[in-house]
Order: C-alpha cells, then structure tokens, then sequence
C-alpha cells in the first residue's frame, strides 16, 4: 500500500507546474489561511501535537511539544518590555545526502511560506528567519521572489493574509558552513557572529535569536502544517506506525536505478521505497553492499539488516541506525566502503567549528587514520584506538557534529572490520615480499 | 540554596552556582582550561567534565551546569576519568612537545593537568598541526601553534576590556586566534591575556627566555604608575625585578592590571641615578656620599626649607621629609606638582568615596573632565561592568574612545553648571548616582561645582537597603596623591606658596613634573631614582630608591591604605629614601625623631593614625557644600599613556609602546 496520489502533501515537489503564487494557491497553498489563524494558538498547538508530526530535520522531535515551549506571556528585558519571539526556520540544508528542503524551497516555497506564517502565530512569534543555505542560490533567488509576491498579495506582513495578525518573513543567505545547521549555531549565525553552536542550557525557546524566546524547525515540519491543520491530525497520523506518523519526503541517491526525492508513508519498508520508486538497486538486491539510511550522520547499516527495515525513527533504531533527514544512501558491492566513510570523515573534519576540543582535534584525528586504514597502511589495533577516539569524541561535545562524526566510523568498523582487516593484511604481506 | 551531592558528599551550595563551583565548594578540584571567574563561560575545552546524576549518560560540562536542588555528581568515577584522559589526549596531540623552550614552562595549566590526570603516553601518530606566526603588539608574543582554542583572551577583549580585538579565524582544526588584520592589541589592558592564557600561546614579549617561575623571588607590592593601587607581585632574580604580575584583590584591582604598571620595570634598569651628584660651575659633578652631605652641612637653611613630594613616592619618604622640614620650623609641604590648589580641608571632597568595588553598582555616572582608559585603566574596566549592567555614562571633557558607550555631553567645565535636561533628570532619577571628578576638573572652580552637583543630586544617601553610599569621586592620577594629602603636603595656594616663599632649599622627592623655573634662587636637593625632570634641575642629586626597592605605605584614590614590601636593593650607592633623609637631618643639625625604619612608621602612625590600618582610611560622610561657577576647556593632562612617570620614560619597552601603538611607527620584526 502506497502513499495515495491524493494524501501528497507536496504535490508539485518534481517540478512539473510553476512555482509561482497563483500556480500554488491553485494547489491549494494559501487556501483561507485566515482561517486557520482563527483556530487560535491552542488549537493548532493541540493539532500538531495529535497529529504526531515529529521533526523532519533528524533528531525527530514532536513538533507540536516544541512549539508549546514557547513562552504565552513574552519575558521582558532590562527596560520592563515584552520581548519578541521569533521562529527560524532551518534551511541550511548541508547533510550529504539530504535534498528535501531544496525541493520544497524550489518547486514549492509558498507551503513554506504559508508554514511559517501558520507555525510563527502557533508560538506567537513576530517574524521568521528563514536560513538558507549559502549554495542554494537559485532557491534563494525562488525564495526571494515568492516571499515578495506573498507580501505584494498582503499574505505576509502587516496584517498577514486578513487575520490581523502581523508577521513578517526575512530571508537569510548563509555562507556555506554545515555547522550553521545546529540550531544555536544558526542563531549565533544569524546575530552576525561567528557559527559556533552555544551551550545549552540555555534553550532557545527561553533565550535564543538576540536572547528572545525561539523556535528553530525545519523546512519540511514547517511546509506540511497547514496541510495538516487543513486536513486534520487523524488524515495525517493515519500513515504509519504508532510513533512514527505521517508521511515523509524520502531522498534516495547512489547505487539505484533512479536516485529520487518522493513523498511517502513513513515506515515504508525499505524494500518497497527502492522497488517503487528507484528502480530497483543498480545490480539487483544481491548488488546491494550497505545503505546510509539517514544522512551522512548516521552508522550504516549492511544489506541483510536494513532490506526488510521499515523506513521510520523506531525501525532504523533497532538495526542500529537512524531515520535522520530520510536521506537514503545505497552502496553497492562496487563501493570502496572504507573509503566513502573516510570521505564522511573529512567531510566531518573540514566542517567541524573548531569550538570544543574533542570534535575539533578528534575530527581530524579519525580521518587522518580513517585514510591510513583506506590503504591499509596501519596496524589491526588501530582499529580498535580509532573506536575509543570515536567514544572519546561521542557524548563529550557542545553539539552533535561530533557524534555525526563518530557514529559512521563506529558503524563501518561494527560491520566491515573484516573488510579493514583484510586491507591491513593485504599491504603488510606485500611489504614483507618487498623487503625480502 | 540547592542540596547537591559531590562524591557521595551531601552539601549547600549558593543558589544560582554551577555544579563545578559547587564541586570547589566540596573540596573537589576540578581540572578546566576556557573556564575563567571573571569572564563568560564558554564551555568549550570539555576539560571539566563530571557525572551528573538525573541527566543523560553521558558526562557534563560542569562550568555551564546550574547546580540544582538533588544532583548527584561525581567527580571519581570511571567515566570521569574516562573524559578527561580523553580531552587532554585530544588536547596534547596537536600541542608542540616545545616545553624545554616555552615559556609558561613550570607555571603551565596544560603541563600541570596533563601530569594530573592525561594518560601519560599518546597514541597519536600522525602530524601535528602548525600555525603561522602572528604579531600581537610590543607587549603580547604569541606562539599559537600552543595555542588550545580555549578563547579566554577574545573573551577578555570582548568582556574586560571592551575592545574587539582579539577574534579566532577559520573553523575546525584551522582555527586560529588572532588580533584583527594581525594589528597590535592596543588596548592598554591588553597584556592580562598573557596571564589568562592558559598554555604558551601567548607571553610576555619583553620578559621572553628571562627565566623561569622557579628561580623568580616574588614579593608583594603595590602599583604606583596610577592612582589606583593596583595589588601586584613583584617577581626578581639577584637584584633585577624581571616581571610584574597583578594579585589578585576584588576590592582595587580584581585581577587585571594595566600595560604599564606590567611593563614600566626594564626602565627600574635605565637612566638610574646610582651616586650622588653635586652641581660645581654649572655642570653635575658624581661626588662621594660624603662630599654630599658636607657640601649640604654647610647650607644652614633655618625654616627656609620647603619639600615637594613626586607622584610615586610612599607615605614613609614623605613623613621623614615632613619630619625634617618640621624639625627646621618650616611646614612648607606640596605634593601637587602642577600647581593645583584644592581645597583639602575636608579629605572626603577629594576621594573617591563610591569606592571602586561600589562604583560597578553605580547606575547613573557623570564623568568630569577625566580620560579614565589612561588614568586609570583598571577603573575603566569597573565603569564598563557598571554600563553592563545597566548604567547610563556622560562624559564632560573632550571625547575619547571609551570603552563602554557614554555620550558626551561638552568639553567645557561650564556645562557643569549647566547640565543638559536629560542628563540632570537621570540623575535627579537614579537610585545610585556617581560623580567622577578627574585631574583635568579639579582646578578653575571644578571641584567645587561638582560638589554643588553633590549636594543638589544628594550623592550621599542611604540606600533602600539602608546601606550608605556616597556617589561623589575624585579620580587622582598620583600614587602619592593621598597619602600626600593625609600627611599635610598641601599648601592653600598650592605649590605658588611654596614659590613665593623663596626657600633657601628645596627638597624634591622624586619630583619631576615641577616647573622649577620658579625655584631659581633656592637651592635644589633631588632625592629621587631617575634622571628625569627633576633631577636636571637639581643643585644635589641624592639617589634613591624605585618602589620596588623599598618598603612603604601607599594610599590609593580611593582611600585604601595599602603596605608594598621590599623585592630589590638599589642599585649602586642608591640607599632607601628615609635613610637619605635621617642623614640630612644630621647635616642640617636637627633631630628627626627616629633611627630606623619601625621608628619612623610608628612615629607616622602616631601622626595619623589611619596610616597604620589597612584598608579604606574613612575621611567620613560629610560633604563640603562646594558651588559658585567653574569654566574653561577641559584638557586631558595625560597626553601620552606609556609616558607618565620617570620609570615608564626609562622603559624601553614603554617607549616602543608609545611609538609604535600611539604613535603608529613600525618596527620591522627581527629575522628569528
């Protein structure tokens, strides 16, 4: 049973129609959303939290609990005034792997756009940062050019879309550093400094942009909520399973026939998603070597394990992995696996903030003797040093960049250390002809 | 008050306490690297981390985690062990092994804690990382290939300081600490990030490969290159003072201290007065001690006798001259060199009663004529953490970089009289109002209209919390200033008193900011440590001690009575000033009342009494009633930060200082 063509949330998100504000409404976006406003904060707060909506950006979060954090009665400052609140949305779309947001942001950006205005009254926000990516330029320039047509439309602004409420949208260029996607980091991004993610706590829904109370979520939570208010939390909570509802834009590249990004039903086996809709693994399913089921953040997972996997938070955390964006790397058996993880670790090393000491030094550390052991210029009980530098780094930093980094090494050297092995004994046996 | 429980160990900690502060308050040490009292936390070396209990499982920055009410945290267990082997291992593995040629060898944060609690050997085996030189000024040498990202120097420069100086470029393992354009630091605190640093990333330049901590005889002293009595620690080897650090004292200093009270000392070396010197036809003639004093036996000046007392001298000095000069029948005393004559009736009119500690809680600050970043760096950082907190600052006096806002508000003292709407309104409003009084507003009627200010804002007040507090200041630049002014070295027309006597001699303690154009017909006895000014002028050179070399009281701006001990001998035939004087009495034929050191300060303490307290000498609550008009364009006397005093004019590190930071010379950077 397949997501319905019906029950599509993004329904231009290949591009076939305009993007434009008038094409969009008559897809449905921007449908009364004055309406929607009138429920009232509560209501809609109430809403996403039934519907079960847990955050698209990887650590999946209940989005409807996130926005009930933020404060009803705005803090005051120094002065004795009511601070604002605002919500950023997370746009700064880095994770090798993940090409959702883009999408939405290309080929639909007035879901995003109406999201915002509908999540930013929920949390009794006064604007939302939308933090773009650095090298999206053509969704920035899309971005750009929707925002204006929602406020020359008067659906954005003052007095947005009717309801009285006003609201504004900024649109922010990032400068291409992964790390601007943490969420403190983009807020210390977007103040003007430097992207190094703050301590917490505190949270951002007490001190966050310019110490006023924020939200950060991501592109996808925010585009599917008026859907979702529209529609109603059982539509939505009745795709997948208990814990893992709705429905999800999954992004498949790599080793399939047709690499796509596609909405579908969360906890979809992971069979079905690549039968479906990509074609099948390039090779057959005796080809397929091992899958990166979430971004490159998350441990891999060997064929056997993720085939018969359903594609949702709970069900990649029991093969030891995790649903994280949805972004779904297959390998097959022609990949030098060793290599692609020491490629995720230079990636982690090169994008690293250099804030706090373990991913800072470890980061480095680990590539440096992932690539040795590409080669296998090393010694079989490096093997074992570089997962307890992996310990050493998980758990022990500011943000999460450092457990990313870990977490693919410990998953290779959980399930290919033979493989690593292999390569250690392969050059050591052909030295030792060399030398004799 | 939150009960936390440290290693099995139930106590109170203070509400609003981290849990590594509530670890301390356990007894427990733990280890830390960007965690600093006095800036923000960061929480970035991951060096102090503990088991926290409820939490996740994993362990915790303990410098960014309140401490709430229940915590279980241990501080020995497996995991903790665990987390700092291996933040210290991630730590050493980029750190040059250059120890043997470092620096901060031997008092290094890194090298301690690596032998505490790393895991002896590394297992690192790949290259290290390297980073480019980078200049930091005169006063700051870097080696940031040492450095371990702790940030402690940008956050002092962004918090303390108040100048963005100090920034870290690029990400990740090329991240690097650096000056702005790698121009000098500038700011005239800017060598504290030595003292914070905690590895060898950043030293002291002029004290580079002089030696090492252990070698170093410390001995505490006082500050005398401003007013404020800054606690320092005056580190010598044999008889050269190499390095002077500041101590650390909530109430004066905290723990910062200013660039030239740091580095004033390789002038304590240069241009010294180290024998005695008699004018014959016209020219300095270096005589023997006793050729001196026969020369000045013969002098018999009677009460014609007057004494003038330099910036830096102690309160001893000038008490043994008041002594003499007392002993001939003369009360001819001045300190105020420049020719201020204040009225010094009433002590409290002259001081800072706030008290720099209070000053911080001040919440609205009129600043008179007082370019407070050169005449007192360290109150400057109290006046940034009192805007920080929410006070409003204005300024009368020509504008200047400040480092924490505050408008302008004229540079004539005749807006005294005429203050602008809102700023009397913020200060008819405010809970806790300031006046700081500074050099360049005492004269011309500027004391005494900002005393009419005092009076009509009700500066002293009692508090709601029923506290007292006096919010009336006078910022003095002098370390003698009031010790000076405690022992009588005032005259009720300032030092044109003294010139209209005509005295047949003139004792100058170290008095080189005189005109002594005025002083042609007197005979001029300099007993003092520099050939400066005064020295120039003088008909007998008597060498002296510097601060460093002599025991003494000092009273700062503020009050505090403060006691500095001996670190070096002159050098030469220079003797301790009160020994020079005691001899003088003998060649004059008077008798001073004291033989040696202990006598003269019990005969001191006898005199005024509050000279033998430590601490805030109290002048009192009552204010003089002050008013009438004051006008004239405010001119900053200090014209040259690096320059004030005749030791930072000896200092070659001073005067490259001066140049290159004010003066905008470059100085190409020998080839290493």
């Amino acid at each position: 049973m397949a997501l319905a063509d019906k029950d599509r949330i993004f329904t231009n998100v290949y591009g076939y129609q305009p993007w434009n504000l008038k094409e969009a409404q008559a897809r449905g976006a921007w449908d009364n959303t004055k309406a929607l406003i009138e429920r009232g904060r509560d209501a809609i707060i109430d809403e996403m939290k039934a519907s079960g909506l847990r955050g698209r950006g990887g650590a999946g979060f209940p989005t409807g609990m996130k926005w009930s954090f933020m404060p009803k009665q705005p803090p005051l400052d120094q002065n004795g005034n009511p601070k604002p609140s605002f919500l950023v949305i997370n746009a700064d779309e880095s994770e090798p792997g993940s090409c959702k947001d883009r999408e939405i942001i290309r080929h639909d950006p007035h879901m995003l756009l109406e999201g915002a205005l509908v999540a930013g009254f929920a949390m009794g926000a006064r604007a939302a940062y939308i933090y773009i990516r650095g090298e999206y330029i053509r969704e920035a320039e899309t971005l750009f050019a929707a925002r204006d047509e929602a406020y020359a439309a008067g659906l954005l602004g003052r007095n947005a879309s009717g309801s009285g409420y006003d609201f504004d949208v900024f649109v922010h260029r990032g400068a291409g550093a992964y790390i601007c996607g943490e969420e403190t980091a983009m807020i210390e991004s977007l103040e003007g400094k430097k992207g190094q993610p703050r301590l917490k706590p505190p949270f951002p829904a007490g001190a966050g942009l310019y110490g006023c109370p924020t939200t950060v979520n991501n592109v996808e939570s925010i585009a599917v909520a008026p859907t979702i208010l529209r529609r109603g939390a059982s539509w939505f909570s009745s795709f997948g399973r208990e814990n893992n509802k709705g429905t999800k834009l999954f992004q498949i590249s790599g080793h399939v026939n047709r690499p796509c990004v596609v909405e579908e039903e969360m906890s979809i086996p992971f069979s079905e998603l690549i039968e479906r809709h990509c074609g099948g693994i390039r090779g057959g399913r005796d080809n397929l070597l091992a899958v990166i089921p979430g971004g490159s953040s998350v441990p891999l997972v060997p064929s056997a394990e993720i085939w018969d996997a359903p594609m949702d938070f709970d069900g990649l955390k029991a093969v030891g992995s995790g649903l994280g964006t949805a972004a779904v790397i297959v390998m097959d058996k022609s990949t030098d696996i060793v290599r692609a993880i020491s490629r995720l670790s230079y990636f982690y090393k090169h994008e690293s903030c250099g804030q706090c000491t373990p991913c800072r030094e470890g980061t480095g550390w680990m590539w440096r003797v992932m690539e040795r052991l590409r080669t296998g210029d090393a010694h079989v009980e490096e093997i074992d040093m570089l997962q307890q530098v992996t310990k050493q780094v998980e758990g022990h930093t500011i943000c999460a960049l450092g457990d990313a980094a870990a977490w693919p090494i410990q998953g290779l050297i959980k399930h290919f250390r033979p493989e690593i092995e292999r390569r250690i004994e392969e050059r050591h046996g052909s030295l030792q002809e060399a030398a004799e | 008050m939150p009960k936390v429980k440290v290693d099995g160990v139930e106590l109170e900690v203070p509400a609003g306490a981290t849990v590594l502060q509530a670890c301390e308050l356990a007894g427990k040490e733990i280890p830390r690297f960007c965690y600093h009292e006095r800036l923000s936390i960061a929480g970035n070396c991951r060096m102090c981390l503990v088991e926290v209990k409820p939490g996740p499982p994993k362990p915790q920055a303990s410098c960014a985690l309140p401490a709430t009410d229940g915590q279980e945290i241990r501080t020995d267990s497996e995991m903790v062990k665990k987390a700092r082997e291996g933040v210290m291992e991630f730590l050493l593995i980029n750190h040059p092994l250059d120890c043997p040629i470092c620096d901060q060898g031997g008092e290094c944060d890194l090298q301690d804690q690596s032998v505490a609690y790393g895991r002896g050997g590394s297992r690192y085996h790949e290259h290290k990382r390297a980073v480019t030189e980078k200049y930091m000024g005169p006063l700051i040498k870097t080696q940031m290939t040492r450095c371990i990202h702790c940030t402690r120097c940008v956050r002092f420069s962004e918090e303390v300081a108040g100048v963005d100086e100090i920034g870290a470029l690029y990400r990740g393992e090329s991240m690097q600490i650096t000056t702005y354009l790698e121009h000098a630091a500038k700011h005239e605190m800017s060598a504290n990030v030595i003292d914070l640093c905690p590895v060898g990333a950043l030293t002291s330049r002029p004290y580079a490969y002089e030696a090492r901590p252990w070698e170093l005889k410390k001995t505490l002293g006082i500050d005398v290159s401003d007013a404020t009595g800054s606690n320092i620690r005056i580190d010598a080897r044999g008889r050269e003072v190499l390095r002077v650090l500041p101590r650390n004292n909530d109430d004066v200093n905290e723990e910062w201290l200013s660039d030239k009270a740091r580095f004033q000392i390789d002038g304590l070396t240069k241009r010294r007065l180290d024998k005695p010197y008699l004018r014959r036809d016209g020219k300095l003639v270096a005589v023997t001690w006793n050729e001196a004093f026969a020369a000045l036996s013969t002098l018999n000046p009677g009460a014609s006798i007057a004494a003038v007392a330099g910036d830096m001298v102690d309160c001893e000095t000038m008490f043994a001259a008041k002594a003499l000069v007392g002993a001939l029948g003369s009360s001819l005393l001045e300190g105020r060199q420049t020719g201020m004559n204040y009225a010094t009736a009433n002590l409290a009119a002259v001081n800072f009663n706030t008290t720099l500690n209070d000053i911080e809680s001040a919440d609205t600050i009129l600043i008179v004529g007082s370019m407070v970043r050169w005449e007192a760096p360290t109150v400057n950082v109290r006046l940034r953490k009192a805007v920080k907190r929410g006070a409003k600052v204005f300024l009368i006096g020509p504008e200047w970089e400040t480092t924490f806002g505050g408008e302008f508000i004229g540079d004539d003292l005749s807006v005294l009289g005429n203050l602008p709407g809102h700023v009397s309104n913020a200060l008819g409003q405010a809970k806790r109002p300031a006046v700081i009084v500074g050099g360049a507003a005492l004269g011309r009627g500027g004391l005494e209209a900002a005393l009419g200010l005092a009076g009509q804002f009700k500066l002293v007040r009692t508090l709601e919390d029923g506290s007292a507090w006096n919010g009336f200041n006078v910022l003095h630049m002098a370390a003698s200033r009031m010790g000076g002014l405690m022992l009588g070295y005032a005259q009720e027309g300032g030092i044109a008193d003294l010139v209209a006597a005509k005295p047949k001699v003139l004792i100058s303690l170290g008095a080189d900011e005189v005109d002594y154009a005025g002083f042609a017909g007197s005979m001029i006895v300099y007993i003092g440590h520099h050939g400066d000014k005064g020295a120039h002028a003088a008909d007998v050179i008597l060498p002296a001690s510097a601060y460093t070399e002599k025991a003494g009281t000092y009273v700062s701006t503020e009050g505090r009575v403060q006691f500095a001990d001996k670190a070096v001998f002159a050098p030469g035939d220079a003797r301790e000033d009160w020994t020079i004087l005691r001899a003088l009495a003998d060649a004059f034929g008077v008798t001073v009342g004291f033989d040696s050191f202990d006598e003269l300060r019990a005969a001191m303490i006898a005199a005024v009494p509050a000279l033998g307290i430590e601490g805030l000498a109290g002048y009192g609550k009552a204010l003089p009633a002050g008013g009438g008009s004051a006008s004239g364009a405010i001119v900053y006397p200090i014209k040259d930060f690096y320059m004030t005093n005749p030791i930072a004019r000896a200092s070659a590190t001073m005067q490259r200082c001066s140049a290159e930071l004010l003066h905008g010379e470059e100085f190409a950077e020998a080839a290493e």
